[in-house]
This record gives structure tokens, sequence and C-alpha cells, in this order.
């Protein structure tokens, strides 16, 4: 027993990240609280998200009654405001993987009460993502053929194409996250469950499958979590270039690059810090978890945004830099276009919001002012967003021939599915956040200071 | 006949010391805690789980699967796409790697389920409901003349609350409090 005091007495617990917590049972007292009866707040935030995911629903439906033609997509530019939205939801869905599993890995003290919301964000943003192929394709109803089986004629798909490893990427992306999500939620539906009554409390049986946190459950749980972390973190860099890769397989001239898969992966984990910031402010102010998301961890967030708005950045200049030092006049041109041709808009919005807003955070005012990183994040995903509308349209705009260079302007119906992504996306985070406790409970005991008896009659 | 007696304790401290105390006397006490704490696993003496026998056949299977299946669908119906090889190992590569992870954290999962008896339908006999909350507690099951001693030491340990059942609590069906 004596290594138990010495270890606490002088471990990094010095610095507590929760230092208003005391008790581990304060804990199940402020999360579960939030499950409880919602307020007009939430309410209201779900009515408006219901009433997106219908407008949603509605557009697509539209667009599968009339065809794909209703989208303003045509020669030249054939992918539009849908592959810029999937991209874009993908690379969200990045940083909730990098904060459960990579930030696992090394243990970083500021994970744990951000990493449930993040990762449902994840979950949530590749259900919103896997449906933009599905849109994009138009005929919906053929979406089985991106299951590789061969047709009738016995061909199989073509495992030398990007698309298709992008079957198997999100797939596969998909399947862990949820999966480990839902792994990292038992031990906590079990705590919801013993507090629970009525037809929750059935609920909550059926979904912690019986976890009552016995020494075995803990050690091969335990065991499990470092495993799926360790799979999990070269799945986290390995989707996005793979997602990158359908672009720069390509030999349209912006695309064909090689630094493209670290600066999709970079671009990932920016967009996604910066929604995981988005989301999380107002979730700590309506459900009160000021003791669980404190300065320090939106700091540390804070950081980890600039950090990677510098590799974004000086990615952009590179393009730029090698687009001239290439002398070859296509690239030229391609990304001259960019800054002054047709879609400057989109590209200034591209370097002001991801390269010139985050500049900021290098002051420790800013980062310690979370209205301000709140207003920084939002910034930050109109930002990402254009970024992916640049290298799509502008890229595919202004190709090789100049007869063929031609203007893209996204239709009503295009917009409508944009704006209720969102909605749609922001449904079942709202139905997380009632439903399955929104901060992880054991994780936050963990780096909780153990109570002790000794230590008690110490100071007594 | 045999019982077993679960102590609820406030502290962790008094929870590691009455298992290192039973285990000292002979018994194979269990532990519920609120989060996993090394300090717990440590006092039962546990190795490293087993767990990763299974991620390790399945990541195997799944990188052997990622390889062979788009090597035998290619050859299966040989056509050239641009030049490239017919079996071209660059492109399998990444879908080798995507299924190596998807299966290795599935079998993962199953592995997990598997070795912690999850789903575990039927509810314990002995339980607190404070477990997942902030107590931690320890398990015991003896026989008769052993089953004093087993109490004494829980009891030393000051527990909030002691549970008895006349049967075992994990195959039990009449729960009795003593």
């Amino acid at each position: 027993m004596a290594t138990v005091e010495r270890e606490i007495g002088t471990s990094a617990r010095g610095a507590l990240p929760h230092p208003d917590v005391t008790r581990l049972d304060d804990v199940n007292r402020d999360v579960l609280r939030v499950l409880q009866t919602p307020g007009k707040g939430w309410w209201a935030l779900f009515g408006l998200a219901a009433a997106g995911v219908g407008l949603f629903v509605t557009a697509w439906f539209y667009q599968m009654v009339n065809g794909i033609g209703v989208a303003g997509l045509t020669s030249p530019v054939g992918w539009g405001v849908y592959i810029t939205t999937f991209v874009f939801w993908v690379g969200i869905a990045h940083s909730g993987t990098l904060i459960s599993a990579i930030l696992f890995l090394f243990r970083a003290p500021w994970r744990q009460s951000i990493y449930r919301a993040s990762e449902a964000m994840t979950v949530f943003a590749v259900m919103t993502a896997g449906l933009f192929p599905l849109i994009h394709v138009g005929r919906v109803w053929h979406a089985y053929w991106l299951i590789p089986y061969p047709n009738s004629r016995f061909l199989w798909p073509n495992f030398k194409s990007p698309l298709v490893w992008d079957v198997f990427a999100i797939t596969t992306y998909f399947t862990v996250s949820a999966t480990f999500f839902f792994i990292g939620c038992i031990p906590d539906i079990a705590a919801a469950r013993d507090r629970a009554t009525g037809l929750r409390k059935k609920l909550y049986q059926l979904i912690s499958l019986g976890w009552r946190g016995t020494d075995s459950q803990w050690h091969h749980f335990g065991n499990a979590y470092v495993f799926l972390a360790a799979l999990a973190t070269p799945l986290v860099l390995s989707v996005h270039s793979v997602v990158s890769w359908d672009f720069a397989m390509g030999i349209v001239p912006g695309w064909h690059t090689t630094i493209f898969a670290p600066y999709f992966v970079a671009g990932a984990i920016f967009s996604g810090i910066a929604m995981v910031i988005t989301l999380v402010t107002p979730m700590r102010k309506i459900f009160g978890l000021e003791a669980y998301l404190t300065t320090k961890h939106f700091d540390a967030m804070a950081k980890l945004m600039l950090f990677t708005s510098l590799i974004v950045f000086y990615a952009y200049l590179s393009e730029f830099f090698l687009a001239w030092y290439s002398g070859e006049e296509v690239e030229r041109t391609a990304f001259w276009n960019r800054v002054f041709g047709n879609y400057w808009w989109a590209t200034w919005i591209m370097l002001t919001c991801n390269g010139l807003v985050p500049i900021t955070l290098w002051f420790k005012r800013v980062r310690h002012s979370i209205p301000a990183l709140f207003v920084i994040s939002i910034f930050v995903n109109i930002g990402m967003w254009f970024e992916r509308y640049v290298i799509v349209v502008v890229s595919l705009s202004h190709e090789y021939e100049p007869f063929a260079w031609g203007v893209y302007r996204p239709s009503i119906v295009e917009m409508s599915i944009l704006v209720g992504s969102f909605c749609w996306f922001g449904f079942w985070f709202l139905l997380f956040s009632r439903l399955l406790p929104p901060v992880a409970i054991q994780e936050i005991k963990e780096v909780l200071p153990p109570p002790m008896r000794r230590a008690k009659q110490e100071a007594h | 006949m045999s019982a077993a007696i679960l102590a609820s304790y406030e502290y962790l401290d008094s929870t590691v010391d009455a298992i290192e105390q039973l285990r000292k006397a002979g018994f194979t006490p269990k532990a519920y805690a609120p989060y996993p704490d090394h300090h717990i696993e440590h006092a039962l003496g546990y190795d490293r789980s087993p767990v990763r026998v299974w991620t390790l056949c399945g990541g195997l299977t799944g990188a052997a699967t990622g390889l062979a299946f788009p090597t035998w669908t290619s050859l299966d119906w040989p056509i050239v796409v641009g030049g490239k090889p017919i079996v071209s190992i660059p492109p399998y590569v990444i879908i080798t790697f995507e299924l190596m992870v998807l299966f290795g954290a599935l079998s993962t999962i199953i592995g997990l389920f598997v070795l912690s008896r999850l789903p575990s339908v039927r509810a314990p006999v002995l339980y607190d409901p404070e477990f997942t909350a902030g107590r931690y507690g320890v398990l015991v099951e003896a026989e008769g003349s052993r089953l004093e001693e087993a109490r004494r030491i829980l009891k030393a340990q000051e527990p909030i609350e002691l549970r008895e059942s006349a049967v075992t609590a994990v195959s039990g069906k009449e729960p009795a409090r003593a």
C-alpha cells in the first residue's frame, strides 16, 4: 500500500485538470444531471435541427425525382458543393479520433473532458459525410454498386481506383470510430443505468450490456482500449490521405501534388478541433459543465488549432511557391486563377480564415477567452469549407484547355442540402447530448485524486 | 455451505488493503471500481490481458484478406487498366491496411466481450449501484468455516456496507441479506 501513497503524493496530479471537482460521485451528479428533462433552449435547437433535416430530405427527394440535373453540376465542373461538403465533413470527423486515440496514447492530460463529445462528433460527421457520395452519384438506388462484388458479367471493381480505396477507408473509419465510441460509453451507460428510473433504466440496462465495473471487466477493457487506440491512430492519418488521393491521383492542375496527403490530414485536424470548440462552448454553458471544461482545456485546444493552422498555411504557401517554381504554365495559371480569377473571393476567404485569423491565437489572452475562441472556431469552420471549395471547384473550372474553362454556380437544391447537412449533424448531436453522458464520467475519475483514508486521518 | 460477502468501501487504500490481506489469507477476492485503477489490478496480481492475441489474429487476418482479395479479383478477370500490371501491389496496400485495421478492431471488441463475459444478462445477486458512482467493492466467496475470517478482514477496513448472500454471487438465485 505504501506504493499507492508515494505515487499519488508525488505524481503529476499536482497540476489537477479539474480543481473544482473533489469527489468521485460528484462527476456522476454533474454529468448525469444533463440527461434529465431538457430545457427550452434544447427543444428550440432540436426543433430547428429537425426542420433542417426536413429541408435536407425534401431537397434530396426532389433531386431523386427530377434527376441530378437539378444540381448546378455541369461540364467542366462535375464535382461541386456535394464533394466539397463530403470532404468537409470527413475532415470534421478527424479530430474526434485524434483526441480519443492519439492523445490517449500520448497521455495528454486535457483530453478526458472533451473526448466523449468529440468522438460523438466524429461518428455523426462520418454519418453526414457518408451521405454525400450517395447524393452526388444521383441514382441513389444503385448505391449498393459500391460494395465490392462482381457485376452480372463477373467483372470486379477496379482496386486501382482511388474511389474504391475511399469506400474501404470511409466504411472502415465509420465502423471503427462507432465501435470505439460505443465501447468507451459502456461504463458510463452503466453509471447512468444505476441512477435512472423507469423506461430510461430499461434502455440503459439493455445498452450497458450488464457492465458492473468488476476487476476483470476493467482489466480487459483497459487493454482492449489501448489496442483500439493503436489501431485507430494510423487509421485517422490514412483516411484523409485516401480522401486526398481522390484528387491527387488525377492530373488536374492544382490536384496532382504529393503534399496532398499530409496537407489534408493537417487541415482535417485543424477543422475538426475548430468544430469541437464550436460544439463544446455552448454545451459547457447550457449544461453547466464549467468545472469540467476549464480554460486550461480550451487553451490546449487553441494551441492544437494554432499548430495545425500553421501547417495548413505553410501548405498553401508551398503550393503557390511550387506552382511558380515549376515553371509549368498550366500550374502557374491554375494558381494565379485561384487568387485573382473568377473565384478570388473563395480563395481569400480561405486564406483569411485559416491563415490570418488563427494568428491571434499566439496571444494567451485570446486563448483564455472562450467567446473569442468560439468566434475564431466559426471562422475556421467557414474557412475550411471554402478550402475544399477552392480545391474542388476552382481547380476543375480552369483545367488545360481555355475553351473548356467554365464557371459553376451551386443551385438552390445543393445549397439546401448543404444547410440541411449541418442540421442532420446537429440533430444527432443534440439527441446524443440528452441520451448518453456527454462528458466521459469514468475517464474524468481516472484523473481525479482517489479518496484515501490515511490522507484524511493525517489531515485531521 | 458456501457464501459470498460484498463490502463497499469509500477509500481506495482500504480497498487495496482488504484485497491484499484476503489474498495473503488464501482467498480469491474480486473487486469493483468506478474507473480502472491500476493499484487494484496490481493488488489482484493481474498480468497482461489476452485481448492482445485477438487483436493480432484479427489484424493479420485482415491484412491477408486485404491483399488476397484484390489480387484474386484482378486475376479472376484480368483486365489492364491504365497500363498498370494486372496485380499491382501499391494500391492494394491501402486495402490491406484498411482491412487490417477493420478486422483488428472488430476482433479486439469480440475478444473483449468474450473475456469479460459481456453482455451479461443476469443481474448479480450482490451488487451496489454506487460502484459506478464513487464506491469501491470487494467480493469474496468462502466456505463455511473460513467465512468468519473473510468477514473479519473485510470489516477491519471499515466498509460502508456489507452485503452477504448464502449462495454464490454469480450463479445464485436467492438473494439474502445477512
